[in-house]
């Protein structure tokens, strides 16, 4: 007993915390992965996954389990350790990501009063991930992938932070829990009515900088086979995917607690609201990748530099101005 | 249907010298069907079409035919993420070397179906003294479902993925069209 005493009881929360939030990440890839698959199907009007299982719930298990069981390859003159590190670099940063995610009043892994900025840090390790995984896999359209990731996710970080700067400004913290108790229950007492430019700004973003449609342009399969992870098989593709999955959970999360005031809403606050928010978020993704078409190229980074940065930096001034004027 | 493909019976890990296999240390046969109903459920095909019959395969993609329904529209553009290599049309001599490549990139296991009679045997286009065609993509690489059809209807590229589950699990895992047809529109 002395030994689990001498063990701080702070390691302990944070310890049992990432279990959580590895059984959490698990299940929602699984989760999202049959919703895509079933609504890319309803909105394409066919029924999507639907006999394996009562209506193909059992479907992203097969898919996993097809995948645990596939050959692992690594090409000749691909760099081994780089290349399988990638995806290991993809997954696990975003993990850490869900560490001070204010799920609800008391359902927080740990409250970092620097919280915003560890999410925005940490999630620059993703960027370097499809990078390493481009870069080591020695292959021309993955290393084409690769450049595109690299010069859309730091475009888009840009636009990305003015927006929350503009809340964190206003609210006055870093801290994710405390942005949402500076909200109240109502819908009108959200950060997107004060800040709705701010909202579309971080959405834009939240597209982008998750490599989705419309901007999933480093694995656009038109021109680039697959991008990034054209060389990895079986779970190396797995592990991409998964954090793809993570990564929009993180940020479905991010915006519920900066702009649609997290766990609080009308009748009683608690996670109940954060997960209804994350959801319709999660939908919203999903709806608008099998409705829109994909971007080219220069027009997504005349989007960034001709729109979103300079409007995003009116915004951040403009708040800036009213704060210290009221 | 089928023709006995060798890689099927035992995981075809190639060995240095490129002949044969290396049994594996641990072989746990109710693992191995776990796996075996999850591969046949989730057989991902190469976006891969050579002529018309590529026409039919995205027909069957689609609305009201919905390959998806057996899990297997996720139709991945690299040969490393696939799991069904569906040669959808005519091979020709200077396509050959690349459908050729393509198979050997794909990870094992891996499923190959000719579809349409171009892929079997070169269809229309077999003659005396032709000189482009290859008559069958099974002088190239091993094939483990045919589907005849100038090209195939929609259903019959479902029969033949089904034919390829058959293969995997040992059973049909789907009521035969005899059975369904008493059932009239």
């Amino acid at each position: 007993m002395t030994f689990l005493a001498a063990i701080p009881s702070e390691l302990i929360h944070i310890v049992i915390g990432m279990v959580a939030i590895m059984a959490f990440v698990g299940i929602h890839v699984l989760v999202l992965v049959y919703a895509e698959r079933k609504g890319a199907g309803h909105i394409q009007r066919r029924p999507g996954p639907f006999e394996v299982g009562p209506h193909g719930i059992l479907q992203p298990l097969a898919d996993a389990g097809k995948l645990i069981g596939k050959q692992l390859f690594t090409p000749t003159n691909a760099d081994p350790i780089l290349f399988w590190m990638a995806p290991v670099l993809a997954v696990f940063p975003v993990l850490l990501l869900f560490v001070p995610m204010p799920f609800g009043p008391v359902v927080t892994v740990q409250e970092v009063n620097l919280g915003l900025l560890l999410i925005l840090a940490f999630a620059g390790i993703g960027v370097l991930s499809t990078m390493l995984a481009g870069w080591a896999s020695n292959n021309k359209f993955g290393l084409l992938g690769a450049a595109r990731t690299v010069s859309q996710s730091v475009a888009y970080e840009i636009p990305l932070l003015l927006a929350v700067l503009c809340i964190a400004f206003q609210k006055g913290s870093l801290n994710l829990s405390t942005i949402v108790e500076g909200q109240g229950s109502w819908p009108w007492q959200w950060n997107i009515v004060t800040q709705p430019l701010a909202f579309l700004i971080f959405l834009v973003c939240a597209f982008a900088e998750t490599n989705r449609a419309p901007f999933d342009l480093p694995e656009a399969e038109s021109e680039l086979t697959a991008g990034f992870h054209t060389e990895y098989s079986g779970m190396g593709f797995g592990m991409f995917f998964m954090a793809e999955y993570a990564n929009m959970v993180v940020v479905s999360g991010v915006c519920t607690a900066l702009f649609l005031g997290g766990w609080k809403g009308p009748g009683i606050d608690g996670v109940w609201w954060f997960m209804i928010k994350v959801y319709a978020l999660l939908a919203l993704f999903i709806w608008v990748r099998w409705t829109y078409p994909r971007v080219r190229f220069d027009q997504l980074l005349n989007i960034n530099w001709k729109w979103l940065i300079p409007l995003a930096t009116l915004n951040l001034l403009g708040t800036v101005f009213l704060m210290k004027v009221f | 249907m089928a023709t006995q493909d060798p890689t099927l019976i035992a995981p075809d890990y190639q060995t240095e010298g490129g002949a044969h296999i290396v049994p594996p240390v641990v072989r746990i046969k109710a693992v191995n069907d776990v796996l075996d109903i999850c591969r046949a459920m989730s057989l991902w095909p190469m976006t891969f079409g050579l002529a018309c019959c590529a026409i039919e395969m995205m027909a069957t993609s689609m609305a009201r035919f919905d390959i998806s329904r057996f899990g297997a529209e996720v139709f991945r553009p690299s040969p490393r993420q696939s799991d069904l290599l569906i040669v959808a049309g005519t091979v020709n001599k200077k396509m050959a070397p690349s459908v050729v490549r393509l198979y050997e990139q794909m990870p094992a296991p891996r499923f190959v179906l000719a579809l349409g009679n171009c892929a079997i045997s070169g269809g229309p286009f077999k003659f005396e003294n032709q000189y482009g065609i290859v008559e069958g993509v099974d002088k190239l690489i091993p094939v483990d479902v045919y589907v005849p059809g100038c090209p195939p209807r929609p259903e019959a590229l479902l029969e033949g993925l089904f034919e390829i589950q058959k293969k995997l699990t040992g059973r049909r895992w789907w009521p035969e069209a005899s059975e369904a047809s008493g059932e009239t529109k």
